[in-house]
């Protein structure tokens, strides 16, 4: 029967809207704000110099030539699944499914790599798998949203569930290629020929990986922002009775974006096998098909800064395992310092979002 | 004004939101056993006002007082406490609880739950005042106007003292409304002090006591109901004279434009929605749409629009310049504009479905025109240039065309949609609740428009709630009720109670077109 007279202590308020400088001053913060907060721990919990420990990270990912296009390969990688889940996040249709995606897209470019590497050459193969890879990702996000626009099933279980689907198809193509015989793996697939691997460019091994999803960063750049298909995939994303009351097939934009967000996912495995890994396992997509909705979700769907997004985590985690083996650390150490940087890089999210009013402040921002 | 200590005592009262401020520096006083009409125009800051008496927002500075004690209000909890209850213009029931559950909903006890104590309560506060309701009915068996009966006894079996109405007779009938005030006054003479928001003014006048007027969020002034009229609150509220009559010219050379021939619908549920709809909008009129609401008006015009798949029944459309019928039945929106129709719709749920609240007005005008042109990129420059001049020629308030539609107000939503809607040159516009939620001004502005498009020999279907704008503005008018067409009456010299009547009486028989 009494509520307080006072001013509360501390009220969150939302924000209307934000300078774009001002918000990224404030992301700069928090991430000046996690290497102090990480540099604390550091010190005092394994007793290192965090100066060495951060040049270390970077020595992880930068270090030689080879580790950089490594790094690079993996932000591709990360990028590819992340772009792919653009379109249908920005539909409001909840893709978990890109892990099985990029499998399938994998195992399509695999059994190409398989059954036509004798006889085809390396461009011939580079492309029947580009596009087998397009279509087994196009059909594998499409039945989800086939069955969401004829019967309504939810999206979500339904595409995390064909993701153990495609596993287990995974499993079972790796005991019809196994090679050699029981090894229970695929292998590296045409190893002494190297047919249907990407071919160096201008030196490097992984410039094609890079090149390609680079091509498509922009390319989905573009499609979202300035297409009619973007244009009617926002609507539709915002409200299914606009997207009608103006006599768009709500069924028809739902199906056709996410065989466009499936075919960019398993373009992603085409890349992991003929242009990474040169084989197939169940560990091919590895997670990043769930990293990936991080990556979409952080950058808003603009694919230019999905690449700053899967830079930066790809780098926490190469810089992980770095310092974990050069100074001895046991995992625990290295991950709880990509805990605590990744913790606030996000939580800078909110104070671009909502502005904390203290008592006795004026309501000013 | 008035002697003794105020119920709620509100002073200083400032609020922001970025640099808008909703409430510069205000004042209210709120008296037990009296009924004071807030009034402003859309954005006037009267409902961030009121929200901050109810806990929802919390102001930047100033002061509340309850019966002159000074309070801080931090929540909805808090207000309770305090003896304040709101009825909120969208009613906050749950559907499949009965009115008693939906009563006791939240509040704290203990031990076992005696819902017979609940409902005996109920009859006692229902008894004191004059409602009527079953303690035991399930919400979603119940009228609009019996659900906001209950959310008025929500309030008060909490003990609420203070009551403040948002808009409660935007969705009631003439009758139904008349009701409602017996009630406001039953409870004014028991000492509860009132608050009513309201737009129309006829109604102030009616049963309020004291009128306080709020202007771009500041004090307008405060008058006495008994001594004043409809036209000095009206200026009291724009800030300057306004008149208030509504134009209707003469239909010039009507020609049948939409023929309706026994249109049935159902939902997907199965329950009909129309029944045996028929009716004939001709080119260069207003038709307007009476009836309570749910009674099929909004699927009318949906179905029109080919939003809802037909079961049976036609419509058809003659073209003005070859007399061409263009069977419109099973046609989507999309196939309709295709085949010449000129058919503009302003729908009733404007940010849900006329436009997309979140993207910016040169996005939302693309609505109707991204199609057009076959690159497949949109072209940005002719809906950019459409929305610069409906901003210039409606005069729309608004930071920029980069802002998102949803953070205009009311009345600028509106004229965006409106504008967009007849900037296709329409051969029929259709109107669902076009002035709801708008103020004067923005309401004659919108009004203005339609009468424009009727010389132009638009056809107007003009579904309304306010029997008294519909009387002023149509040529005729429609009665739905359940789905049914009850009657058609003439718009001039047609009587608002025998209107009223016909909105919850059922045709007997599908009432075909005699007269025009």
């Amino acid at each position: 029967m009494n509520p307080t007279h006072r001013e509360p202590w501390i009220r969150i308020a939302r924000r209307d809207s934000i300078a774009a400088w001002h918000g990224w001053l404030i992301r700069l913060a928090g991430l000046l704000l996690a290497l102090l907060v990480s540099a604390v721990v550091i010190y005092l919990i394994v007793r290192l110099n965090p100066i060495k420990v951060y040049s270390a990270m970077f020595e992880g990912n930068f270090g030689t030539n080879r580790r950089m296009w490594v790094t690079f390969r993996d932000i591709a990688m990360l990028l590819c699944i992340g772009i792919g889940l653009a379109p249908a996040f920005k539909m409001r249709f909840w893709n978990i499914g890109a892990e099985g995606q990029v499998l399938v897209g994998g195992i399509a470019t695999a059994a190409v790599m398989i059954y036509c590497g004798k006889f085809m050459p390396t461009w011939a193969l580079l492309i029947a798998s580009l596009l087998a890879s397009l279509v087994a990702g196009a059909v594998w996000g499409g039945i989800p949203a086939a069955f969401k626009a004829r019967y309504g099933t939810n999206e979500t279980l339904f595409t995390l569930m064909m993701n153990y689907v495609a596993i287990q198809l995974t499993s079972y193509f790796v005991a019809v290629w196994e090679n050699p015989f029981g090894s229970n793996t695929v292998g590296i697939i045409n190893q002494r020929t190297q047919t249907g691997w990407f071919p160096p460019l201008l030196g490097q091994k992984y410039m094609l990986n890079v090149l390609l999803v680079l091509v498509l960063t922009v390319a989905m750049f573009v499609y979202l922002r300035y297409s009619k298909h973007g244009y009617e995939i926002a609507v539709v994303g915002e409200s299914n009775k606009t997207a009608r009351y103006i006599g768009i097939s709500v069924k028809r934009v739902l199906i056709r974006t996410m065989m466009l967000s499936g075919a960019v996912c398993g373009l992603a495995g085409f890349i992991a096998v003929a242009g990474a890994s040169h084989t197939i396992s169940t560990s091919t997509a590895g997670g990043s098909g769930f990293t990936a909705i991080i990556v979409a979700w952080l950058a808003k769907f603009n694919t230019f800064v999905m690449v700053l997004v899967a830079g930066l985590l790809v780098f926490l985690e190469k810089g992980a395992i770095q310092i974990a083996s050069q100074y001895n650390l046991n995992d625990y150490a290295s991950q709880m310092i990509t805990g605590i940087i990744l913790f606030f890089i996000l939580g800078s999210e909110f104070f671009t979002r909502y502005r904390v009013i203290f008592r006795g402040r004026k309501g000013g921002r | 004004m008035q002697s003794g200590t105020a119920a709620v005592s509100m002073r200083d009262i400032v609020k922001a939101f970025g640099p808008v401020v909703a409430n510069d520096k205000v004042d209210l006083d709120i008296f037990s056993g009296e009924i004071l009409a807030l009034l402003g125009e859309n954005g006037s800051g009267k409902t961030t006002l009121m929200n901050i008496l109810s806990g929802i927002y919390y102001p930047d500075a100033g002061h509340v007082s309850v019966n002159g004690r000074e309070v801080s209000i931090r929540s909805p909890k808090d207000v309770y406490d305090l003896g304040i209850g709101m009825v909120h213009q969208h009613f906050k029931l749950v559907d499949v609880l009965t009115a008693a559950e939906n009563i006791i909903l939240g509040m704290p006890g203990e031990g076992n739950l005696d819902m017979k104590a609940v409902g005996r309560k109920i009859l006692d506060i229902c008894a004191l005042y004059g409602f009527s309701v079953d303690p035991g009915q399930k919400v979603y068996d119940m009228s609009v106007s019996q659900k906001q009966t209950v959310e008025i006894v929500k309030v008060l079996y909490r003990g609420a003292k203070i009551l403040i109405l948002d808009e409660p007779t935007a969705v009631l009938t003439p009758q139904e409304t008349e009701k409602l005030f017996r009630v406001l006054r039953n409870m004014k003479n028991d000492g509860k002090a009132i608050v009513l928001i309201t737009h129309k003014l006829h109604e102030v006048e009616e049963i309020s006591d004291r009128v306080a007027v709020l202007r771009r969020g500041k004090n307008a002034g405060e008058l006495v109901t008994k001594n004043t009229d409809a036209a000095e609150m009206t200026n009291m509220m724009v800030g300057r004279a306004v008149t208030l009559n509504i134009a209707r010219p003469e239909p010039k050379d009507p020609k049948p434009r939409i023929v309706v021939d026994r249109l049935t619908l159902r939902d997907e549920e199965g329950i009909i929605k129309l029944n045996e709809v028929s009716f004939t909008a001709y080119s260069g009129e207003v038709l307007g749409i009476a009836g309570i609401s749910g009674c099929g008006q909004k699927e009318l015009l949906e179905t029109i629009a080919g939003l809802h798949p037909l079961k049976s029944g036609s419509v058809t459309y003659i073209k003005p310049e070859t007399g061409e019928k263009i069977d419109m039945a099973g046609l989507d929106p999309r196939e309709i504009f295709s085949l010449g129709v000129m058919l503009s719709f302003v729908p009733e749920d404007r940010l849900g479905m006329g436009l997309v609240g979140n993207m910016d007005l040169t996005n939302n005008m693309m609505l109707r025109s991204f199609r057009r042109g076959k690159s497949v990129f949109t072209d940005r420059k002719t809906p950019r240039n459409l929305a610069r001049s409906v901003v210039d020629e409606l005069s729309v308030n608004t930071p920029g065309l980069t802002t998102p539609v949803r953070r205009l107000s009311g009345g600028n939503v509106q004229k965006v949609l409106v504008g967009r809607e007849i900037s296709s040159s329409p051969t029929v516009l259709m109107t669902a609740y076009a002035v709801r939620g708008l103020d004067i001004n923005s309401s004659y502005t919108i009004y203005d428009l339609i009468n424009q498009q009727k010389e132009k020999g638009v056809a107007v279907i003009f579904v309304g709630e306010d029997l008294d704008v519909l009387l002023e503005l149509c040529d005729r008018i429609l009665v739905l009720c359940g789905g049914r067409v009850s009657g058609i009456v003439a718009g001039r010299g047609a009587d608002k109670n025998e209107v009223g009547l016909m909105m919850t009486k059922h045709g007997k028989e599908t009432t075909h077109e005699s007269d025009a």
